[in-house]
């Protein structure tokens, strides 16, 4: 009777072979980076001891002469690591762009005299840099096309803003259309849509839940589920990233003993997970939380930020990857910012929206998207579903499909540490060392290619890493290029850190793949 | 040793040997937990788990709550708006410049949208700022006479994701009780103390900062830590009156506390410019430490920024959520909001000076005369909330079946902290932009004014009939019946 915790039962609810690996970061690498961030830290101290007594010059903004006896706005350490870890690397983000966020993107020239304290820019523009920082994944970033065009006929005729909310005059003919295009895409009752991706988790998770409620959420969550979850009031426990027995403990036990202190039961139980998580490349386990979730009764609240529109053979996201049936995820969330190429969220389910069109923050006091937007989404959506009569989007969610799996098997080959699932188009690979990172992103940017690299505090501190997101507008000899250069890099700066060797092979079959330890 | 443990006197062996005894007796012995009691069986566990029936997701709403049905425009949000089929003259959307419709601001929105397509694909650190974003910070800046702005993709998130940006756990905020709701959820999440002080009462707030000087004065050390803000909006957005600027500014330099201001509304609308608040009562903005405003009431795009000195601005580039963790705002958006910063740059007399008379008996005027958003309340209240919502409701049914679009305030009741009471909002200011661009309307817009008026002065005599007197709605009399505790 006892629902089974162990391995081989579950098993049985996938379709499909889920095949995730984090390797494990070797002991001299990690021994390395450790050492690496203490000698940066003795030098930070350094530093601020020679700015404190004026040897050094300083560039750090002051207060004004006025308030100077004020309560400091900061306090010192607060900023210790901005000012001396992440200021010599900084001209890694930020990066200007000005044009399409495409395949190939023009970056505005910058250069700094004084270590990246201040930049100026220089009026060139590097062409056709490579783009594997965008989140483009079906290629809808676009200024040609039917998306583009019926967006700028839609501008000249509704303009671009709509100053209300929806509640009070704000809600166009094309926002109601929009919801229910959205709706069917999913597969869903009805939808709701927001002008903020962000706002949409940390606005409405309080309209869902509040005092004497419990939210699970996985130690990953994005900074606004975590924030929507604060918000709301609840209490709030968190289970072990992707890890089906830490989250079966917690449920169990959360109904068991009932609320802290009084032991009154809950009122509800919400799981909060995501499609895709954009740091390690891991998808959820949705069949295991699916089947926990009907066994305890508990709610499930999926964001499918990243995974809409580039998992699942439709491009219906992560349910559609696992065949499953949208009607057992209760909330479901995403943006359009990611596949769709426009901005904003979406949250759909079923008898769930009309309480959200009534009492959710978004809806009554801030202001409805605009217009063209609106329509890029409609189009876009129409486009992935075929409606348009065309085979457009049902082309790049195979390109994009073919793409990742090529892209991550290469780079295993290679011999670098890939985090994450075999099929999810976000690809971290490990870089540890501090001063790789700003070595790599330097690197890459010579041979013009753009990435993105991520350190503290957006990852654990000694697993920074370079992240590549895989487009379906990328080409395969756009892929072979990047490869090749990923390559060079990685020998130059000695990044292959993997112990498994794959056997490089064109014909095996995909289970199949031997792994062969190499001796140390 | 031996010899010692003879030399020994004998009470002292004893005494030893007891207390070996006692030890030995307390290693052996069962160990006493205290909640032995509390251990469930795995059958009782199973059983609970069984038995466990949880609330419904959403409670089940009703198919007529007023809120539900949204009213549907067809067609471009401009001076003439059509909502539900019919063709009214848009008192309602917060279009105070009327650069909705403007040829010029969509003529540029159209050239970006060919540069650049519509969405932006990831937040500004990867690869999201355009140059377009560095132009409007920079444009918003000078406009502003300040050292920098920081932009934000949406209206609500900017002073939410603001405060808690400089306001930690332990720090405390002086707050106006008619602070907006996004205020309230950007406090909320600062999990600072929070200290409401009277809407516009500079003795009350005088009073919290001396109860609070008295405590620093207990515990310096602390003091010397806690960092105090006072934050207020320039133009309240529910109650259509101004702050008093430089009274608080004296205080801030009294007390020792910075200031955030909120400029939603009056950022393009007060000032001789349109610089906002500090313009209008002709305050140092250096006095000011952060500026904010939404770009989606007299900009007529979509967003929002914050301006202020570099040393204050610069910190949320790393720690403002809304803007670290969220896409940035589509560049044709961005692009809209300089435009719109050229024409008010170049026309500086598009204010606003609307009509403030007292309308009629039964309903009351609430807003300084030169506010481009006033709120019409009722006079005289029933007594319950809901059937003064339903009272103006009618009065809003009645107004556009005759052409005139109003819109009622919508607030989310159980959510405010002070809840405003029950008002539909009157956009007098609207008609400023007419008298611009009059030519272009054949009607006089001080014609549509005045049947805006009259149809507003029907309405109320046709559906306001005689109510039992009631004590009229104030602040502090919804408190008591209707404030939920919201802190964590």
């Amino acid at each position: 009777n006892r629902f089974p915790l162990d391995r081989q039962h579950h098993g049985g609810l996938y379709k499909r072979p889920f095949v995730e690996s984090f390797e494990e970061t070797p002991m001299l690498v990690a021994v390395l980076t450790y050492m690496g961030y203490g000698i940066l830290t003795i030098f930070g101290y350094l530093r601020d001891f020679l700015r404190q007594w004026k040897i050094e010059r300083c560039h750090i903004a002051r207060e004004k002469e006025e308030q100077r006896d004020f309560v400091p706005l900061y306090q010192d350490f607060e900023n210790f690591y901005t000012r001396n870890l992440y200021m010599r690397i900084r001209d890694n983000w930020n990066r200007p762009i000005c044009s399409v966020p495409g395949a190939k993107m023009d970056l505005m020239e910058r250069a700094s005299h004084d270590y990246n304290w201040t930049f100026e820019y220089t009026g060139r523009v590097v062409h056709d840099v490579i783009n594997l920082g965008s989140y483009n994944y079906l290629g809808f970033a676009e200024n040609t096309g039917p998306c583009a065009e019926s967006a700028a006929e839609v501008t000249v005729k509704y303009g671009v803003g709509v100053a209300s909310s929806r509640q009070e005059i704000g809600n166009l003919d094309r926002h109601e259309e929009m919801e229910k295009l959205v709706a069917k895409f999913l597969g869903v009752e009805s939808a709701m849509a927001f002008g903020m991706g962000f706002a949409t988790n940390s606005m409405n998770i309080p309209a869902l839940t509040g005092k004497g409620c419990l939210i699970l959420s996985d130690e990953l969550n994005h900074a606004s589920l975590v924030l929507g979850a604060r918000l709301s009031g609840s209490i709030i426990r968190v289970f072990k990233h992707n890890n089906m027995q830490s989250l079966e403990k917690l449920l169990r036990e959360a109904i068991v003993h009932g609320q802290p202190r009084t032991h009154r039961p809950w009122k509800k139980i919400l799981i909060v997970v995501e499609g895709i998580y954009s740091m390690e490349g891991s998808i959820v386990r949705l069949p295991e939380v699916i089947a926990l979730k009907k066994h305890y009764r508990a709610y499930l609240y999926l964001d499918e930020a990243h995974s809409i529109g580039a998992l699942g053979p439709r491009g219906r996201g992560v349910v559609d990857y696992f065949g499953l049936d949208p009607c057992d995820v209760d909330v479901m969330m995403g943006t359009f910012t990611k596949s769709f190429g426009a901005a904003g969220g979406y949250i759909a389910g079923k008898r769930l929206i009309e309480y959200l069109r009534s009492h959710s923050h978004s809806a009554v006091y801030a202001t409805s998207m605009s217009p063209p937007v609106v329509e890029q989404i409609i189009t876009s959506m129409k486009c992935i579903m075929g409606e348009d009569g065309t085979t457009i989007g049902c082309e790049r969610v195979r390109r994009l499909a073919e793409n990742t799996v090529y892209f991550r098997k290469r780079l295993r080959e290679m011999g670098f540490i890939i985090y994450g699932n075999k099929d999810s188009p976000v690809v971290p690979m490990m870089l540890y060392m501090p001063a790789k990172i700003g070595a790599f992103g330097r690197e890459m940017l010579k041979r013009n290619i753009g990435v993105v690299v991520v350190g503290f505090p957006a990852t654990p501190i000694i697993e920074s890493r370079a992240r590549f997101c895989i487009s379906a507008s990328h080409s395969r000899e756009l892929l072979d290029k990047v490869l090749g250069a990923i390559c060079e890099v990685g020998d130059v700066l000695q990044l292959k850190y993997s112990r498994h060797r794959i056997q490089p092979s064109l014909v095996r079959p995909f289970d199949d793949s031997v792994y062969e330890d190499i001796d140390d | 040793m031996v010899q010692a443990f003879y030399e020994a006197p004998a009470y002292h062996l004893i005494l030893e040997g007891i207390l070996i005894l006692w030890i030995i007796r307390l290693l052996f012995s069962k160990t006493y937990k205290l909640h032995e009691t509390y251990k469930l069986t795995e059958k009782e566990k199973e059983d609970l788990i069984e038995e466990w029936q949880p609330d419904p997701l959403v409670p089940p709403i009703s198919k007529d709550h007023p809120s539900l049905n949204y009213d549907v425009v067809t067609g471009p949000p401009s001076h003439k708006i059509i909502i539900n089929g019919k063709e009214c003259i848009n008192f309602a959307s917060f279009n105070f410049l009327g650069l909705l419709d403007n040829e010029r601001v969509k003529q540029k929105a159209l050239a970006s949208l060919k540069k650049y397509g519509v969405g932006t694909c990831g937040p500004r650190g990867f690869y999201g700022t355009f140059d377009v974003h560095l132009e409007l910070e920079s444009r918003l800046a000078k406009f502003m006479k300040t050292e920098e702005a920081i932009i934000y993709s949406y209206g609500f998130a900017t002073i939410a994701s603001a405060i808690p940006a400089y306001s930690k756990r332990g720090d405390i905020i002086f707050v106006d009780e008619a602070a907006c709701f996004s205020i309230q959820k950007g406090l909320q999440a600062s999990r600072s103390f929070i200290k409401y002080f009277k809407h516009n009462d500079m003795e009350d707030l005088e009073r919290l900062l001396k109860e609070q000087e008295l405590e620093d004065q207990k515990n310096p050390r602390k003091a010397r830590v806690t960092r105090k803000f006072i934050v207020v909006e320039g133009l309240y957005i529910n109650t259509a009156d101004v702050c008093p600027l430089p009274e608080l500014v004296k205080l801030k330099y009294k007390y020792k506390v910075r200031i955030f201001l909120e400029e939603s509304m009056s950022f393009g609308v007060l000032g001789e410019h349109g610089r906002g608040v500090t313009e209008h009562f002709g305050v140092n903005i250096d006095d000011i430490d952060l500026i904010s405003a939404n770009m989606e009431n007299a900009v007529a795009s979509i967003g929002g920024f914050c301006c202020g000195r570099s040393f204050v601005i610069d910190h949320q580039r790393l720690s403002g959520q809304g803007y670290c963790f969220s896409a940035s705002l589509p560049p044709m958006l961005a692009a809209a909001a300089i435009e719109a910063l050229n024409i008010m740059e170049e026309d500086p007399g598009t204010k606003c000076c609307s009509v403030h008379s007292n309308l009629t008996p039964g309903l009351r005027l609430v807003g300084v005369p030169f506010a481009p958003a006033l709120h019409l309340q009722l006079d005289r209240s029933s007594g319950s909330r809901d059937s003064d919502m339903q009272l103006l409701r009618n009065i809003v049914d009645y107004c556009m079946q005759r052409q005139v679009a109003l819109t009622l305030a919508r607030y989310l009741e159980k959510e405010e902290r002070f809840l405003p009471p029950p008002r539909y909002v009157n956009v007098g200011g609207n008609h400023a932009s007419w008298v611009g661009c009059s030519q272009r309307f054949q009607s006089d817009p001080w014609d549509e004014l005045a049947k805006c008026k009259n149809s507003t002065v029907k309405a109320v005599e046709l559906i306001v009939v005689a109510v039992p007197h009631t004590d009229q709605y104030d602040l502090q009399s919804n408190n008591n019946s209707r404030r939920t505790d919201k802190k964590e």
